[in-house]
């Protein structure tokens, strides 16, 4: 099955990823070597897995009890925010 | 004391027999970093007045009392970096300890170093750091193997007693193999993944790299168990880990896969596994030739899959709340735009887009969804093949440790050195390399055992015993 072109540009944009002109010709081309290599999985059967089989390694979810814990301090989450003050993270203006 | 020849074992008699103390331990462990890490790199960082402090009143009667352990850099530890060796995270300081690190203290081990890596764990070389490069202990000129090769470059070069990893298609395994020492995965939710920074969460798993098999079901045993901080973890009892080590390995069956010595692999390293059953067979086990059919699509499987759990665990990394933010960032979408496209390397901006290709509109059926029913093809191999064998024998790596710079252009090409791990983690099965002889360089080959989940004792009555009939381990690298 041949690999169809990947627009490199509007993936990146779904990931919130700026590239430059650069990184966008690189990662085309790696990425459609990469993409022709995984469609071999088109050669195995999977006719037998269920649609609704689940990671079955995993010893499914555990949830914990539903109860209020005492969270990170606050100061020690505000070390790491690029911009505090007031003991709120700060964010360039979001509104027009 | 000669610190390059002693394990945690040996280290624990001594401290029992009070002919040594930690703090002596600690003085011979700095001066032996001093003479390598200029060559190797292996730590990001390291603290040992931290250890000292702990040391004066340590515990020795304590499973790990007074040993100390490096950490790779993607473990949260209170008040330490945790780079993740990205410059988006290069001024990150843990809020919070991961759950192995709080095992880790209760066993009165000291933490006192963190380990370089690729960053994000995405790298099978350790090159996609983005603070420095880790060498080879073996060889300057080659790399360390990744994603933990600063874990394992440390351990391999003697320059650390023991140290923490993540392998999520073989990140503990391969590196242990090209550093020549011993590497472990565990089976997937026998150790908490709480505080560990996410790459692809139904895949990793920490484990440990030592310097010999009964030193690494040592630290397993310390950091294992149910925890409620992580959801995946796994509420089964931890047997004893060092119950079956030193057993005879009579009658034991070993499974050689056909499909891991086909074409790809260097002979000298198909050579030295292969003596390594004879080895076995030697000793009264039963080799058993097996099948692990879908072994073929591993790496396709697993880079589906990766980078599309990838791509959802790093859209934390949003430049609000934490880590780096772009001085360009003059609105919302500019913010998280300019901050991972100046935070991220190429390999993390390669992943986390091949992962949003493969999840996107029309795409995740016939990417993400077939990958994981072959991921379940995969699993099923193993189901069968633990019918009919105990352990699968396979090489970890099918070479030997790669010249620095020689896969850095083709990240297909490096992502064929996981070819023989990435299976273990698919599967969710427990995995260990093991040192089986040096190529004609001088070079560590690895010998993978891989057992069936929560088959860690067995794996490592299987593997001491192989280990204490061969002198490798016992080799130290001399680092100019």
């Amino acid at each position: 099955m041949s690999v169809e072109k990947i627009d490199v540009h509007y993936v990146a944009k779904l990931a919130r990823i700026e590239l430059t002109e650069d990184e966008t010709e690189a990662f085309g081309k790696q990425l459609h070597d990469i993409v022709a290599y995984v469609q071999q999985l088109d050669t195995a059967d999977i006719s037998l897995i269920p649609e609704s089989h689940l990671d079955d390694h995993t010893s499914g979810n555990h949830l914990r009890a539903d109860i209020a814990c005492p969270g990170l301090p606050c100061e020690k989450v505000l070390q790491n925010a690029p911009a505090a003050v007031d003991g709120e993270i700060v964010m360039p203006k979001i509104v027009e | 004391m000669d610190i390059t020849t002693e394990t945690i074992r040996s280290l624990k008699e001594k401290y029992a027999a009070e002919d040594i103390s930690p703090a002596e331990v600690l003085d011979a462990l700095e001066a032996r970093i001093k003479s390598t890490e200029p060559t190797v790199q292996g730590y990001l960082r390291r603290d040992l007045g931290k250890a000292r402090r702990k040391a004066l009143d340590a515990d020795t009667s304590l499973p790990l009392g007074g040993i100390p352990i490096a950490i790779k850099d993607n473990i949260n530890e209170d008040g330490e970096y945790c780079t993740c060796a990205s410059k988006y995270l290069e001024n990150y300081l843990s809020p919070y300890n991961a759950t192995v690190i709080d095992r880790l203290h209760a066993a009165g081990a000291f933490t006192y170093g963190r380990t370089n890596m690729d960053e994000f764990a995405m790298g099978s070389s350790t090159e996609y750091s983005a603070f420095q490069t880790t060498r080879n202990p073996w060889d300057q000129t080659r790399i360390p193997g990744g994603s933990s090769g600063g874990s394992a470059a440390v351990v391999g070069a003697r320059s650390a007693i023991a140290a923490l990893g993540s392998d999520t298609g073989g990140s503990i395994r391969q590196p242990a193999a090209l550093c020549g020492c011993v590497g472990m995965k565990p089976s997937y939710g026998m150790v908490s993944r709480f505080g560990l920074v996410a790459f692809a969460s139904s895949l990793d798993q920490i484990g440990s790299f030592t310097r010999t098999v009964e030193d690494n079901a040592m630290v397993l045993q310390a950091i294992a168990g149910y925890d409620p901080m992580d959801n995946t973890s796994n509420r089964r009892d931890v047997p004893d880990l060092c119950a079956d080590i030193g057993k005879d390995i009579k009658g034991l069956r070993i499974g050689v896969p056909k499909e891991y010595f086909g074409k790809g692999i260097d002979p000298a390293v198909a050579a030295k596994v292969k003596s390594a059953i004879d080895w076995y067979q030697n000793e009264g086990a039963e080799v058993v030739d097996i099948s692990l059919p879908h072994t073929e699509h591993a790496i396709a499987v697993y880079y589906i899959i990766a980078t599309a759990e990838a791509s959802s665990n790093l859209a934390r990394f949003d430049g609000v709340r934490y880590g780096y933010r772009s001085s360009e960032a003059k609105d919302a979408m500019s913010t998280y735009f300019l901050s991972r496209e100046e935070g991220f390397g190429a390999e993390v901006k390669r992943r986390i887009i091949l992962g949003t290709y493969v999840l996107s509109s029309g795409y995740y059926d016939a990417y993400y969804n077939r990958a994981q029913k072959v991921r379940a093809l995969m699993k099923q191999d193993f189901d069968r093949a633990f019918e009919q064998c105990d352990l699968v024998v396979t090489p970890t790596s099918p070479t030997v440790a790669f010249k620095s710079g020689e896969k850095l252009d083709d990240p297909l090409q490096m992502y064929l050195a996981d070819v023989f791990t990435i299976a273990a983690n698919a599967a969710g099965i427990c995995g260990i390399s093991l040192p089986c002889g040096f190529n004609s360089e001088d070079l560590p080959v690895g010998l993978q055992l891989m057992g069936p989940a929560y088959g860690e004792a067995t794996m490592y009555q299987a593997a001491h015993a192989y280990e204490q009939a061969h002198d490798w381990w016992k080799t130290v690298p001399s680092i100019s």
